[in-house]
Parts: C-alpha cells; structure tokens; sequence
C-alpha cells in the first residue's frame, strides 16, 4: 500500500521519530533476550521476582557482581530493570489489547445501529470519563485490592471509554457509504457488515493511536505501582523499584548522592521507554493530523 | 437559542451523568461485605462500638436499589462517611485538606497556562528551525517524565546536593509552630495567603521555599501538553487568510503573531481547561506523595494504601463532581470567547 509506504519513509526520515523506533528495538531487545541478559540465579524459582543479596536496607552502590547496584532489601537493580522490561510490555499489551477488543466491540455496536443502544453505550462512557483517569483507576485498584492485575483492569476501565467513542466515530462515518449499502443490499447480516466492511475501513488510525498509547499505559502503571498498589513486594516492576529508593532519596550529609544509583535509574528505564513511544507518536500525529500536512 | 436556556439544559444533562457515576462509586462498596461497608455511613467515632446495629439502622442487607437510596440520601445530606486514616468524617477531612491542595494549584495554574503558550508561541512563530525542534523535543520528553521520579530527582539535588535549599513538606518544624500559635491568624490555610494577611514574612518565605518543587513536578506535564496544543493551535491560526492579509497590509511580525494569530489561536487552548483540571488531579496525588505535602493527594493516597474504601470513594466522588462542574464551566466560557458557536441552535 503506497500509503504505508509513505508513512514509513516519513518516520524514518525524521530524526526524532527514528530516534523513537531505535529506542523501542533496543527495548523490545532487552525483553526478548532477558533471561540472556540477566540470567536467573541458580535455584530461583520465579524469574519475575528479583534475586536479594542479603536482607540489609541500605543499598549498595554498582560493583561487579551488581552492575547497577542492589536498592532497599538488597534487590538486584539490573535484574529488576532488564525483567521490568518484560512485565511493562506485558501490562501495556494487555491492556491495550483488552481495551481495543471492548473498544471495537462497544464502538461499532453503538455507531453502527445508533439509536437507544448508541444511547446506553456512550452514557456509560460519560460516566468513566466523569473521574480523573488516575484517581478513577486508584479508586479501582484500592476496592478490588492491589495487585498487577487489578492495576491492568484498572487501566482498561479507564481506557476503554475513549475508544470506544473513536470507534463509534470512524463507524459513523463510514456508515453511509455506498459500500456499506451495497454489501447490506445483497443480504449480508449486521455482524458481516461491521466486521468484513465497516471495520477495516474504520479501524486504521485508531490501532495506529493505541499502539502508540503503550508508552502512557506503561507510564500509569508504573505511577500506580509506585503509590504501592500495583505489583507484590519483589516483583520485576519500574515503578516498584523507583518506590524502594523513597527512604533514600538524600544520603548522608557528607555524600548526599551517595544513594543516586537506586533512585535514577528505575525512573532512567520508564522515561526513556515513554519516549520512545511519544517521540514515534508525535511524528505520526504530524503525518496523519490533515490541517497540518506537509505534502 | 439564549445563554440562559443553554446553561439550563446543560444542567440538565448533568443529572443523569452523575446519577450514573453515583451508582457506579456504590456499585464498587458493594463488593464489600456489609461489615465492611459500614464505614461509609458513620460519622462519629463512636458509632463505630455497635456494628451490628449501624448494619440494621442503615439495612446494610436489603435490596441494592434500597441501599442505593439509603447512601445516596446520606450522601446529599453531606455524609460520606468515616475516615479511618485521618480518624475524621471524610467530608471534614476533605475541607481539611484541600486548602493545602488549592495553595498547589494557585501557583501552578498560572504558570502552566502563561508557560505552555508562551512556549507553544514562540516554537510555532519558528517553525522548523532550531527554537521549534528545541521546545518541541523538550515537550516530549516533558509529557515521558513519569511525575513521582522527577519529583524524586528534584528532592535528590535540591534538599539532598544543595543541603536544603528547597525542602519537602509543607512548612519547616519552627514555621510550623507560629503558624499554629495562637498570635497567627488562620483564614484561609493557605499558608501563603494566611502569612501576607497575617504580615508575617518569614512564614512567606518559608511557605514559598516548600512549594517550589511541588509545583515545578505537578507542572511540567501539563506545561508541556500546553506547549503542544498551542503550537498546532498557532500553526493552524498562522495559515489563515486574515494572517496573509495583515503580513500583505505590512504589519511588523510581532504584532502579527501576538495580536493576530495568538487571539485566534487561544480558543483551542481554552477547551482543554478541564484536561489540565483532570492532569492536576492526577498529578496532585502522586505530587503530594512524594513530597509529604498534607493535601488531599496525599490523603487520598495514604486511604488507597490502607484500604480505607469509604475515603478513596469519597475522594473519587468528589474529583468527579468537580470535574464534570469544569467542564460544564468550560463549555459556557466557550461559547462566550468564540461567537462563531452557536448554542446548539440552527445555522440562520
């Protein structure tokens, strides 16, 4: 498809957004390769839960054994970033998938036959988007108890809504078009109508914008887990690990950056992967937004 | 169709959007089993003795729809029950905290709007060039900052490399006595205002030093969403005719973009309002947090923490309210600045 082909030689050839793509290979890399790269210790059952060196609080800084040193309860940082890599993929492709699937299927109901049930569906959306999205998703979490997986249904609860109404939008407008009314005129069901016609002309930029979305998914776990309700104590998680460095933020008054290593660079991890996604998804807001089109 | 009849069928509208999230917010507490949920319907300490007779006064085991009348009665009576963290009726503990919250957004507001547009500006009026791609990267990296680890950062060269210049919390220990003494007259609980009412600069000052790096962390997301929005904002403002005609007329640049474009370019900025409201929200719980500064945030994450659902659902309620009241004040603020919406009514 020429379009494809033109949005890819736009990327590429802007340097931010190349910056962006060489930033999430890398990280896509570290996630594929993670029991390469931080192997598990020899009888460590849970590759997901980060190897302790002794129990003591205190950190200790990056030696050879410990390439980013070791935070509060002496967890291995480099083992906890790399297998962070992992479990923020993780969350952000649930997520995102969850959110898409409830999206469409909401979406295309309510854009698709309008009337009573467009009514319920987009009332329903009103009330989600009443909350701010993080206290919305901290309401969540705290009432079905804190873990990973209420942080990941809390997510989708506040994401849905959104797309959902993208959806209904693209479907909407996609609705009176004389394809549609052709293929309704040789006797296909709604459902074959919506799925084989409506959708694939819909759906293109909203799973180019949701794709683009793990970055801020990622980052709204990882401030949820930083609060202490997301991942159990231990976990391979970005935002738990900046949270272990909060008693050793300012070090003894002789060296008050004693401790930099266990407060910097968790957060190092979860803005560079941020990053990566907004830098490639300001390129593709500028290559798809019509009013600012450079052709 | 008149502003007045307008701003009433708003209203309206607001009824059934905030019937819906109350039933939502009631739907999460009754996953709780009823012991649990007696908390949402006390108000003293000492209620709390007699559990089994708060669950038969308050039918704790009648039908949902009953119990949904039953709280939301008690709710628009202004009872949103007790909290167990600040062992105080959270509608009381929401007056208590927000003075302190307020004091954050007083001096953030200000600088995130004055900031982001004068930023937003200055990269569209050099589009492409150096200045564009500077702001542009710096908006980016910006809206990548995860808030609590800048925050984090922030303490780490400023209270720690700096030996305290800009500390934590709200007021320093000797500060914190004059200000609850007896000579120190508490208004408002803004500290700041309270300190120039009160004629007392050292308590300014201190209140000042303590709220530099809470407001630069709960800023510099929403500055850089700002900055964005104002940019493309500017740059559509900049193609239009009106802009060729005053360049044509030999206007000099600067009144071109100041006087022309950026008028135009506001209006965009203006109806996003309720997305920074909804960004400071957020951003003041985790703000809070990090800094140990006693607001609402701060309240809402030590509930969430401890489970105190009666606090967090109250909390939750009403950032709600709030929010969906901003939007609606948004909305009305619109059609007031842009005359080319028209309230609804047929194109004449």
């Amino acid at each position: 498809m020429t379009d494809w082909k033109f949005t890819a030689r736009q990327l590429v050839r802007n340097p931010l957004s190349l910056m962006g793509i060489l930033i999430i290979v890398v990280f896509t890399i570290i996630a594929i390769f993670a029991p390469l790269i931080a192997p598990l210790p020899e009888g460590h059952r849970d590759a997901y839960m980060i190897p302790r060196d002794g129990y003591s609080a205190i950190p200790t800084p990056p030696s050879e054994e410990h390439v980013f040193g070791t935070t509060e309860g002496q967890y291995d940082i480099f083992y906890g970033v790399v297998w962070g890599t992992r479990s923020a993929f993780r969350v952000a492709l649930v997520v995102i998938g969850i959110t898409i699937l409830v999206g469409i299927a909401l979406g295309s109901l309510a854009g698709y036959f309008g009337g009573l049930l467009d009514d319920v569906i987009m009332r329903i959306t009103d009330i989600f988007l009443a909350f701010p999205a993080l206290i919305l998703a901290m309401a969540i979490v705290a009432a079905i108890g804190p873990s990973l997986r209420s942080v990941m249904i809390a997510l989708t609860a506040i994401w849905w809504p959104s797309y959902a109404r993208l959806i209904r939008g693209d479907i909407l407008q996609v609705r009176e078009e004389d394809y549609i009314e052709a293929s309704r005129g040789l006797g296909a069901s709604s459902a074959r109508v919506i799925i084989r016609h409506a959708l694939p002309n819909a759906i293109y930029p909203t799973l180019i914008m949701a794709s683009l979305d793990i970055g801020a998914v990622v980052l709204s776990a990882a401030a949820l887990s930083f609060l202490g309700l997301g991942a159990p104590e231990g976990y391979a998680d970005w935002g738990q690990l900046t949270s272990f460095a909060r008693n050793w933020i300012v070090g003894p008054v002789s060296d008050p950056l004693k401790y930099w290593y266990a407060v910097t660079i968790p957060g190092l991890f979860i803005l560079f992967f941020v990053l990566g996604w907004n830098l490639l998804g300001d390129a593709f807001r500028d290559i798809f937004d019509p009013r600012l089109a450079r052709r | 169709m008149e502003l007045r009849s307008y701003i009433i069928r708003r209203l309206l509208l607001l009824i059934p959007v905030l019937f819906g999230v109350t039933l939502f917010i009631f739907g999460i507490t009754m996953m709780f089993s009823p012991i649990e949920r007696v908390s949402l319907y006390v108000t003293s300490a000492r209620q709390m003795s007699d559990i089994p007779a708060l669950i038969e006064t308050y039918g704790l085991d009648r039908p949902f729809f009953v119990q949904y009348g039953n709280w939301i009665g008690q709710v628009f009576s202004g009872n949103l029950g007790w909290s167990r963290v600040v062992g105080m009726p959270v509608w009381d503990a929401i007056w208590t905290f927000l003075p302190a919250t307020l004091e954050l957004a007083i001096f953030a507001c200000p600088l995130i709007i004055l900031l982001g547009i004068f930023l937003g500006t200055t990269a569209a009026a050099h589009k492409d060039r150096p200045l564009d791609h500077g702001t542009r990267v710096m908006a980016i990296v910006g809206w990548s900052l995860p808030t609590f680890w800048l925050g984090l950062v922030l303490i780490m060269i400023f209270y720690g490399y700096f030996r305290g210049v800009l500390p934590p919390s709200r007021l320093s220990i000797q500060m914190d006595m004059v200000v609850n003494s007896a000579d120190f007259v508490r208004y408002t609980h803004i500290n700041t205002i309270d300190a120039i009412l009160n004629l007392n600069g050292p308590v300014l000052l201190d209140a000042l030093r303590h709220l530099v790096l809470p407001v630069i962390t709960l800023s510099v997301v929403n500055v850089a969403f700002i900055m964005r929005l104002m940019r493309s904002s500017m740059l559509e403002a900049l193609g239009k005719g009106y802009i060729l005609t005053a360049r044509a007329k030999g206007l000099a640049e600067r009144m071109v973009i100041n006087k022309h474009a950026r008028r135009n370019a506001l209006i965009p900025v203006i109806t996003v309002s309720g997305y920074v409201f909804a960004g400071l929200a957020n951003g003041v719980v985790i703000t809070e947090t990090i800094f140990t500064y006693k607001g609402i945030g701060w309240w809402a994450w030590q509930s969430a923490v401890r489970l105190d659902i009666a606090s967090v659902l109250g909390f939750a309620l009403f950032n709600a309210v709030l929010f969906v009241l901003v939007n609606l004040v948004v909305d009305i603020l619109y059609t007031r600045v842009d005359p080319r919406v028209r309230l609804g009514g047929a194109v004449q």
